[in-house]
């Protein structure tokens, strides 16, 4: 399962530059980031706020791509090239892939 | 200045994402530098200008899209700010769009970096960014010790052209009375030392009321109020000066008398009018000089000081811009060398 989340070179070359006990901190640092992240796309989307929308989904994206999650970082990055999405289905969407990215990440970061 | 290059740098690491801003912070502490961060562009800016007072940070990594104040309006404050203004700046960001990475770089980002950030290219691009900024502060100290700080400002801001344009301002001439005879009675080395005090003081009270000493001819000197920076009260601010001048070599006098040498007189010329003010020479070697009547007339008024046996002569031009309490007392015309009219003199109150 892992494989097809988490780009395993990328996430080899995080640790092996920045230490392992190091990316293990900065896992559960993303767990707590990402939550609110979703709250602003939702709030984005609801107020009618492009750029908060914007600025969330870039963030989401920029964390993904450093820890591999490939996937979710491209997603991330058409709703910020995307403008207003029309409902929340996309968003939705995106929560589902991050659900698998952090079981992922949570078992690389037990292995 | 400190050596950089493979040592210890200051850092700002300026990014709203806390995920980023730890892992840059620790690429930047694995590689030996002391790191601070900031979680937007404004916290950014109140600490790069806190530190300036302290210890100033070496370069900055600016994320471009982040709340409150953004990346852009960073670079943009940077520039308007004198004080930051040399600092290098290291975009890291994941924008997209190749018109943004321009935009960085034309607001004057050193370099680009996109994001996720990696380790070696980070360290390469830091490294190069602060051996550029060593070479230029390098550079400024070099023009500073051989310009003025309002030349060297000037030369900063707007870049070293030769060619003059005309500006308002006064011209002060200065030597010391009876040099020659001075130094011929004692040795040179003690000559070397009265000369550099003298300057020292000079200097002091010159530029303590916005003057620029732009030439030293043996004991001679030659200051401009008004150029290249605009000076509010030029011509009241070259009279204090001068007035300044005579109190500093009375307590240099008491010195030296007191140590069983002689006083010495200076002898101050001080006109205002236009001026043209640029750099004269060539490329490879050139000074910032004012040049025309103004510069002449204050020369002239200089010389005169020795016949009138006054210390500070101006001309009309400057007196009338001399609020109370400084005073003079007119001597009447006096007709210059080179000068078609006779030139109203006018003697400067100076105690």
């Amino acid at each position: 399962m892992v494989e097809g989340i988490i780009d395993r070179s990328t996430f080899a070359e995080l640790q092996a530059s920045a230490g392992e006990d190091f990316v293990n901190e900065l896992i559960d640092t993303f767990f707590e980031e990402v939550p609110p992240m979703f709250d602003e796309l939702r709030a984005a989307l609801a107020a009618g706020n492009v750029d908060a929308f914007r600025r969330a989904a870039h963030s989401l994206k920029s964390n993904s791509q450093t820890f591999g999650a490939l996937n979710l970082g491209a997603m991330a990055r058409e709703l910020e090239l995307g403008g207003l999405p029309a409902d929340a289905a996309p968003i939705d969407a995106l929560a589902h892939e991050y659900a698998g990215a952090k079981a992922a990440l949570t078992a690389l970061r037990h292995g | 200045m400190v050596e950089l290059r493979g040592s210890a740098a200051r850092l700002l690491v300026c990014d709203d994402n806390k995920v980023n801003r730890l892992l840059l912070a620790r690429s930047l502490e694995l590689q030996g530098h002391s790191v601070a961060s900031a979680e937007n562009g404004r916290v950014a800016l109140e600490m790069l200008r806190a530190a300036l007072a302290a210890q100033a940070f070496d370069l900055l990594l600016l994320d471009m899209e982040m709340p409150e104040m953004n990346g852009f309006q960073v670079l943009e404050q940077l520039t308007a700010d004198h004080g930051l203004r040399g600092l290098p700046v290291i975009v890291t960001s994941s924008l997209e769009g190749i018109a943004n990475v321009v935009r960085c770089i034309e607001l004057g980002a050193e370099d680009y970096l996109s994001k996720p950030v990696n380790p070696v290219l980070l360290k390469a691009r830091i490294g190069a960014s602060l051996e550029k900024k060593r070479l230029r502060d390098q550079q400024a100290a070099l023009v500073r010790r051989f310009a003025t700080s309002e030349v060297a400002q000037d030369m900063q801001q707007s870049g070293f052209a030769l060619g003059g344009r005309r500006v308002q301002g006064a011209v002060m001439f200065s030597d010391i009375r009876g040099f020659t005879a001075l130094v011929e009675s004692q040795p040179p080395e003690e000559t070397i030392e009265l000369l550099n005090t003298y300057y020292t003081l000079m200097f002091e009270a010159i530029s303590g009321h916005g003057g620029v000493v732009n030439q030293m001819i043996g004991d001679g000197l030659m200051a401009i109020f008004g150029a290249p920076l605009p000076l509010p009260d030029h011509s009241a601010a070259a009279v204090r000066a001068a007035l300044d001048m005579i109190e500093m070599i009375d307590l240099l006098n008491a010195d030296r008398v007191a140590g069983g040498k002689a006083a010495i007189r200076i002898g101050i010329g001080i006109a205002t009018g236009e001026m043209v003010a640029g750099y004269t020479g060539t490329q490879q070697r050139a000074t910032y000089t004012c040049i025309g009547d103004t510069v002449n007339l204050a020369a002239r008024l200089e010389a005169h000081t020795k016949v009138a046996q006054r210390a500070i002569l101006v001309d009309a031009a400057t007196r009338a811009c001399m609020p109370p309490p400084l005073a003079a007392e007119a001597l009447g015309a006096v007709q210059f060398h080179g000068k078609a009219a006779p030139v109203e003199v006018f003697a400067v109150a100076s105690d």
